[in-house]
């Protein structure tokens, strides 16, 4: 029998709630009616094919664009339910450089590419007012350490590295404030499968090392099968099958996902 | 010998009113960058445009004007500034800094302390302290009104990383009144220090630019650092070769083909204040020095 007595755990409420999102374009409905709960330490992943309204809904989750209708609410670290379009500016902002990451397709846009790889993972502890050179910059080691760069390439701009080591450093440059939630956009496009393979390996033990709950768009269904727990389908902006990695991929329900899942080519 | 052509001090009396108006917002809110309607001026931009249209706007009949460049009265832009408005404004120009009421100035502070019956109007190329840093403009606005000045340590985090020590000598980033970071204009980090609490009103004008900050009389400037790398003055380790002063800012002067040098105090009426005061250095001034008000 339920005890009513015991207070809530805080990981039984939510993280992140959508509801009802929708978003169009002119005449192009991009998201209709998204409805999701996402739950600490949980990794969503949400598949289609390109065009399926993925990329949008991430820009909807992380309050980059604002919704035509439905909302997004977010509990922030005092465990207050907040809606996201409800926020300041500065508190939106202040939200995505320490209690959020948001790792991009290409690094380029989520790293500077011209100032060096240690000044890179410590811009988000100077921008939360860390003030100490050196222990900024020993942590920044250490979290290079961690996604497997070499402690002696701090001081290297990403321009001089490699697409995986990019990834890797962006990565790093988004955990250093120990977010909670992590959007991540296509993080594997554009690397090579001995590359990702790595990355994938990487993220996976970071992500259960630090408990994040992170929400990855992807179209490459072996990304979401290796990272996530749950995954949601998308087709014409609107989600056409939801459920546990396993039991999507290996037996779909809807004909959209059962074509999806016999597209992949056999290696 | 005005020139009858002219408005008093060359512009025309709607344009002073409208700088005077980004004047008073600017120093309402110390350090924050004040868009106004930069006219066209009779000089080229870098040539000091800003501070040359601020200068034009407070300046009053009974002002006595000094305008200086790197510290020196005897540069050319330092000389046509000051002719420029001894035209257009008839004022009484002078090159002591204590008799001046208001003194533009490119790039430095004068050694001797100002008081609080006078105006430094800075010449400013490039107002926005982020500008390398982030290159659009809508961010850096944001992230001034935001407050979000991590950014601003990348850079001397960067600096440190590569050369051990913030090697930022120039145009050295101050947070003003516990507020807005704010560029103070190319100046040597030397004169930081003279910008806090200050008892003079301190006007900058960027030209090109189109912006007017300020930072009113008694107002905190700290200059960032790092808690492990505290801000440090920089001068050459030298005495000037001319007056022996051992605390002024000196430029390093190449003498000849073989590497010879001497280091002369960059503000020319302190060097020569302390030199008619018997005050002698290691060299004699040149011997057909041109006479002090010729």
């Amino acid at each position: 029998m339920l005890d009513v007595t015991k207070a809530p755990r805080d990981d039984d409420q939510p993280l992140l709630l959508a509801e009802g999102l929708s978003k169009s374009f002119g005449r192009l409905q991009a998201c209709r009616e998204v409805s999701f709960a996402l739950y600490p330490g949980e990794v969503l992943a949400i598949v289609g094919e390109s065009g399926s309204g993925k990329s949008t809904l991430l820009q909807l989750l992380s309050a980059q664009m604002a919704p035509n209708a439905g909302s997004v609410s977010y509990r922030m670290r005092d465990g207050v339910m907040r809606d996201l379009g409800a926020l300041g500016e500065a508190e939106r902002r202040f939200l995505f450089r320490t209690d959020w990451g948001f790792v991009h397709q290409d690094p380029a846009m989520g790293l500077r590419m011209a100032v060096s790889a240690g000044a890179n993972v410590g811009e988000r502890l100077m921008a939360v007012g860390h003030n100490h050179y050196g222990k900024i910059r020993q942590t920044a080691a250490s979290w290079l350490e961690r996604v497997e760069i070499s402690v002696d390439r701090i001081d290297d701009a990403p321009k001089t590295y490699s697409g995986g080591m990019r990834q890797r450093l962006q990565i790093a440059r988004n955990l250093v404030t120990e977010p909670r939630l992590v959007f991540m956009d296509e993080p594997t496009g554009g690397l090579d499968v001995s590359v990702q393979a790595r990355l994938l390996d990487m993220m996976r033990t970071l992500v259960s090392e630090l408990g994040l709950a992170a929400i990855v768009v992807t179209h490459d269904l072996a990304v979401a099968r290796l990272l996530s727990h749950r995954v949601m389908v998308m087709q014409g902006g609107r989600v056409v099958e939801t459920g546990l990695t396993d039991q999507v991929l290996d037996d779909p329900r809807e004909p959209y996902t059962q074509l999806l899942v016999s597209s992949i080519l056999p290696a | 010998m005005n020139a009858p052509t002219y408005n008093f001090a060359y512009l025309d009396e709607q344009t002073k009113r409208m700088i005077r108006r980004a004047i008073l917002k600017a120093i309402a809110i110390p350090g924050y960058q004040v868009p106004f309607a930069s006219r066209e001026m009779p000089m080229p931009y870098g040539w000091g445009t800003g501070g040359v249209q601020v200068t034009a706007a407070i300046l009053g009949t009974n002002d006595v004007l000094k305008v200086i460049d790197q510290g020196s009265d005897d540069t050319t832009n330092a000389i046509s500034i000051r002719k420029f408005f001894e035209k257009t404004a008839g004022v009484v120009t002078t090159t002591s800094t204590a008799d001046a009421t208001v003194i533009q100035t490119r790039h430095r502070i004068p050694e001797a302390p100002l008081h609080a019956q006078q105006v430094l109007v800075y010449q400013v190329p490039i107002p926005e302290p982020l500008r390398y840093l982030e290159p659009r403009e809508t961010e850096t606005r944001r992230m001034h009104a935001l407050g979000e000045y991590g950014l601003m340590h990348v850079k001397l985090y960067e600096d440190i990383a590569r050369f051990g020590h913030i090697a930022t000598a120039y145009a050295y980033p101050v947070k003003v009144n516990a507020r807005y970071v704010m560029d103070p204009s190319p100046t040597p980090k030397f004169d930081n220090p003279k910008m806090d609490n200050c008892p003079a009103l301190q006007l900058f004008g960027a030209g090109r630019e189109k912006r007017i900050y300020a930072i009113p009389p008694y107002t905190s400037v700290v200059s960032l650092d790092f808690e492990d790398h505290p801000f440090t003055r920089y001068k050459h380790d030298a005495c000037c070769a001319l007056c022996d002063s051992g605390d002024s800012y000196l430029d390093e002067i190449v003498t000849d083909n073989k590497g010879s040098r001497m280091f002369v105090c960059s503000d020319t009426d302190y060097c020569e204040t302390r030199q008619s005061q018997g005050h002698r250095g290691s060299e004699n001034a040149a011997p057909y020095a041109e006479s002090k008000h010729a």
